[in-house]
C-alpha cells in the first residue's frame, strides 16, 4: 500500500483529484450563496452535462459534441504542457490557438485549399507566431508570459481583421464551411454516424494520437532529453554542448503549432463560426493551462484532464439559467487552476506523513526487538 | 486634441496605479501576474458600492466609499495569491494566473446572480453607473478632469516615499533582492513579502476601478479588463521597477491606448484609411518592442518568483 502511495503517478492522480473534489465543493458553496433552493441540482446538473439528457441517442450526440471541443482543448493543454517540460510557461497558446483558427479558415474560405493543406498551413502560422516569443525570450530576454498576453492580443485583433473578408455579408460571422468550403471540411471516417453527431471528425482520435506521440517525443528521444535539460538548467544545458537558444525557440514553435492545430480542429469541423467582432481571446488556450496542470504534466492524464475541463465547461450550460449562470463552470475550473498551484505542497505532505508512519513503523520493530532480548 | 491628452492621463493612471502595484509585490520577491484578475475584482468592488449607494449621497462620499470599497476588495483577493505563494509555495506563474481566470469567472458569476435576482430576465452581467459616475468628473472648459489623475499623482509621490525614504521601504526591497541576508538582520521576510503582495492588493483595486470609469458609463464583466493588468506589467519593465520611471513608461503607453480611442478625431491618421482594429493593437505592438529593446538590460529585483526558504543559503 505504501509502496504505490509513494510512486509519483499515483500522488499526482491523488493530488489532481483532491483538487477535483475540492473545485467541485467551493463552486457548490458558491451556489448555495447565490440560491441554496436549487445549488444541489444545479451542481449535479454540471457534472451530469449529457447524462442530463433521457434519451439514449441524444446522450451519444451531446458526448460527441463535449468530444468535438475536447480535441482542441487539448492540443492546447499538450501546448502548455510541452512548454512547461522546457521551463516555459506557455500562456500565448490562447493566442496561437487564435492563429490557427484564423489560417485554417482563410485558407478555407479565402483560397479554397482542401483539409489537410488547410490543417498543415495552421500548423505553420502557429509555430511561426510561436516562434516570435521564442526569440524574444532567448534573444531579448523578454519574458513569455508578458510577450505571449500581448501577443494574445494581437493575434485577436490581426484574425478579426482578415476573417472579416470571409464573413457573410449580413452577420459578424464567417461563412458556415459546409456550404462556401465543403472540401475543407475534416473528415470523419464514419464517426459522425457512430456518435450521430455530423461533427464528430478524425480531430478526436488525431489529438489522442498526438498526446501518445508528445509522450515518446518528451521520454523517449534525445531531442526530449535536450529540450528538458535545457529547462531544468539553461547555463547547465549550455556547458553540455546543447544550443540552449536554438532549444527554447523550437519548443515554443512546437507549442504553437500545437495550439493552432487545435485552432483548426475545432473550425473545421464547423462546429462553430467565428465572430469578427469579439473583443476577448477565446478561453480555449486559458482552459489548456487548466487542463495541463490538472492531467499533472502527463500527455496521458491530460486527455482525461482536458475532458474534464470540458465535461464541465458543457455542463455548465445544463444550469437553471433563471438562478444561475453557465459560467460557474468557469469559476470552477479557474479554482482547479488554483488549487493546482498546492499541488507539491499536497505531495508533499503526503511523503512527510508516510516517512513519519515508515519511523513509527521502525521505531515499533525497535522496540519490539529490544522487548525481546528481555 | 483635448480628447486626446484627457484619454491619455486617465489610461496613463490606469497604468501607473496597476503598474506601481506589481512593483511593490516584485520588489518584495513575489511576481504577481494576478494584476489583471485584482483589477476586475478591484473594479467590481468600486462598481458595486456605486450600484448600491442611493443616488442623492454627496459626491466626496460617493469617491471615498467607492475607493475604499475596490481597495478592499483589491487587498482580498490579493491575499489569495500572497497565501499559496508565500506560505505554500506555490508556482507563482500558475497561481497568478488562475487568479486572471477566476477574477473574471467570480465577477461574472457573481453579478449575473444580483441582475438575475432583481430582475428573472436580465441576465447580463453589466453594472450601469451613469449617475455615481458623475461624482468622479469636473469639466474644466471641455477637459474632463478625474479624480483619478490627481489620486494616481498622489499614489506615485506614496509609493516613491514609502520604498526609498522608509525603513520599511528599504527593508521590502530586501527581501526582494537577498532574502537570506534580510532574513539574517532580523527581518521576517514571510511578513514583508505579504505586506508587498497585499498593497500591489491596493494599488490593483484601485487601477481596477479607475479602468472602468476612464472611459464608458456600464461595464460588462465578462470582458474583464482586457490584458492591462498584463500591460502594466511591461510599463513596470520599461520603468525598471523605479517609481518616477514607471510613471514616464505610464504616460507613453497611455497615449498609445489612448489613440485608439480618439484616433477618428484626426483627419490624417483616419487619411491613412488603416482598419480600426490596428490602433486596438498599437498598445500591445509598442509595448512588445519597448520589451524586446529594454529587457536585456533590466535589472528585476533578483529574487523574485523564487519562494522563501530558510533552509536555503
Amino acid at each position: 500500500m505504501k509502496k504505490i502511495l509513494k510512486n509519483n503517478a499515483v500522488q499526482s492522480l491523488i493530488a489532481s483529484l483532491i483538487c477535483i473534489v475540492l473545485g467541485l465543493l467551493i463552486g457548490y458553496i458558491v451556489l448555495l450563496f447565490i440560491n441554496p433552493r436549487g445549488a444541489s441540482e444545479a451542481i449535479l446538473a454540471v457534472i451530469k452535462n449529457f447524462w442530463n439528457y433521457s434519451r439514449a441517442n441524444l446522450q451519444l450526440k451531446n458526448f460527441g459534441s463535449t468530444l468535438v471541443k475536447t480535441a482542441p482543448l487539448l492540443l492546447c493543454a499538450l501546448s502548455v504542457l510541452f512548454a512547461y517540460k522546457v521551463g516555459l510557461f506557455n500562456i500565448g497558446a490562447a493566442g496561437q490557438y487564435v492563429i490557427g483558427a484564423c489560417a485554417s479558415l482563410y485558407a478555407a474560405l479565402g483560397w479554397g485549399w482542401g483539409w489537410l493543406p488547410c490543417l498543415l498551413f495552421a500548423v505553420v502560422c502557429g509555430a511561426l507566431y510561436g516562434a516570435i516569443v521564442g526569440l524574444l525570450k532567448s534573444y531579448c530576454n523578454v519574458n513569455e508570459v508578458i510577450s505571449g498576453i500581448m501577443l494574445n492580443w494581437i493575434g485577436l485583433y490581426s484574425t478579426n481583421m482578415l476573417l472579416a473578408k470571409v464573413k457573410e455579408s449580413t452577420s459578424p460571422y464567417t461563412l458556415h464551411l459546409k456550404s462556401a468550403a465543403p472540401q475543407a471540411m475534416l473528415p470523419t471516417l464514419g464517426l459522425d454516424e457512430l456518435f450521430n453527431n455530423k461533427n464528430v471528425t478524425i480531430a478526436v482520435p488525431l489529438a489522442i494520437l498526438i498526446a501518445v506521440i508528445i509522450l515518446i517525443i518528451l521520454d523517449k528521444t534525445r531531442l526530449g532529453y535536450e529540450l528538458k535539460a535545457t529547462g531544468n538548467n539553461r547555463n547547465a544545458a549550455k556547458y553540455a554542448g546543447m544550443a540552449e537558444r536554438q532549444n527554447i525557440i523550437l519548443t515554443l514553435m512546437i507549442a504553437g503549432a500545437l495550439a493552432a492545430l487545435g485552432g483548426a480542429c475545432l473550425y473545421l469541423t464547423d462546429f462553430e463560426q467565428w465572430s469578427v467582432t469579439q473583443s476577448s481571446v477565446p478561453g480555449m488556450g486559458f482552459n489548456g493551462i487548466a487542463a495541463a496542470f490538472l492531467g499533472g504534466l502527463n500527455p496521458i492524464g491530460t486527455i482525461f484532464a482536458s475532458y474534464f475541463i470540458q465535461h464541465i465547461t458543457v455542463g455548465g450550460a445544463f444550469v437553471d439559467k433563471t438562478m444561475y449562470s453557465s459560467q460557474i463552470s468557469d469559476l470552477i475550473s479557474s479554482i482547479i487552476i488554483y488549487l493546482c498551484g498546492f499541488v507539491l505542497f499536497i505531495k508533499y505532505a503526503m511523503n512527510t506523513a508516510i516517512a513519519k508512519s515508515e519511523d513509527k513503523q521502525k521505531q515499533k520493530a525497535v522496540n519490539s526487538g529490544k522487548g525481546g532480548e528481555k | 486634441m483635448l480628447l486626446l491628452i484627457q484619454y491619455t492621463l486617465i489610461f496613463a493612471s490606469v497604468l501607473l496605479l496597476v503598474a506601481l502595484g506589481g512593483c511593490f509585490s516584485e520588489h518584495s520577491g513575489v511576481i504577481n501576474l494576478g494584476l489583471e484578475g485584482i483589477m476586475v475584482i478591484g473594479a467590481l468592488g468600486g462598481a458595486l458600492m456605486m450600484r448600491f449607494l442611493p443616488s442623492g449621497t454627496p459626491a466626496f462620499f460617493m469617491i471615498v466609499l467607492v475607493l475604499l470599497s475596490a481597495v478592499v476588495f483589491g487587498v482580498a483577493y490579493s491575499a489569495l495569491l500572497a497565501v499559496a505563494s508565500i506560505n505554500f509555495k506555490a508556482d507563482q506563474t500558475i497561481v497568478g494566473t488562475a487568479l486572471n481566470m477566476l477574477g473574471v469567472a467570480a465577477a461574472t458569476v457573481l453579478v449575473k446572480a444580483i441582475n438575475t435576482a432583481a430582475n428573472p430576465d436580465d441576465v447580463s452581467s453589466e453594472i450601469q453607473y451613469a449617475g455615481a459616475k458623475k461624482a468622479f468628473l469636473i469639466n474644466i472648459n471641455g477637459f474632463e478632469f478625474n479624480w483619478f489623475m490627481l489620486i494616481a499623482v498622489i499614489m506615485l509621490v506614496v509609493a516613491y516615499v514609502v520604498l526609498y525614504k522608509t525603513r520599511f521601504g528599504l527593508r521590502l526591497m530586501a527581501c526582494g533582492e537577498h532574502p537570506q541576508a534580510a532574513d539574517s538582520v532580523g527581518i521576517n521576510v514571510h511578513k514583508m513579502r505579504w505586506a508587498g503582495v497585499l498593497i500591489s492588493g491596493v494599488y490593483g483595486g484601485l487601477g481596477g476601478i479607475c479602468y472602468i470609469l476612464a472611459g464608458v458609463s456600464v461595464w460588462k464583466f465578462e470582458n474583464g479588463v482586457a490584458g492591462f493588468g498584463f500591460l502594466a506589467l511591461a510599463v513596470m519593465i520599461f520603468g525598471q521597477w523605479k517609481p518616477l520611471r514607471i510613471g514616464l513608461a505610464a504616460l507613453l503607453f497611455g497615449f498609445f491606448r489612448a489613440l485608439s480611442n480618439v484616433y477618428f478625431g484626426f483627419p490624417f491618421l483616419m487619411a491613412l484609411n488603416l482598419p480600426g482594429s490596428v490602433y486596438n493593437m498599437m498598445p500591445y505592438i509598442i509595448s512588445l518592442l519597448v520589451l524586446a529593446f529594454t529587457s536585456k538590460r533590466s535589472r528585476a529585483p533578483k529574487a523574485e518568483g523564487i519562494p522563501y526558504d530558510k533552509g536555503m543559503r
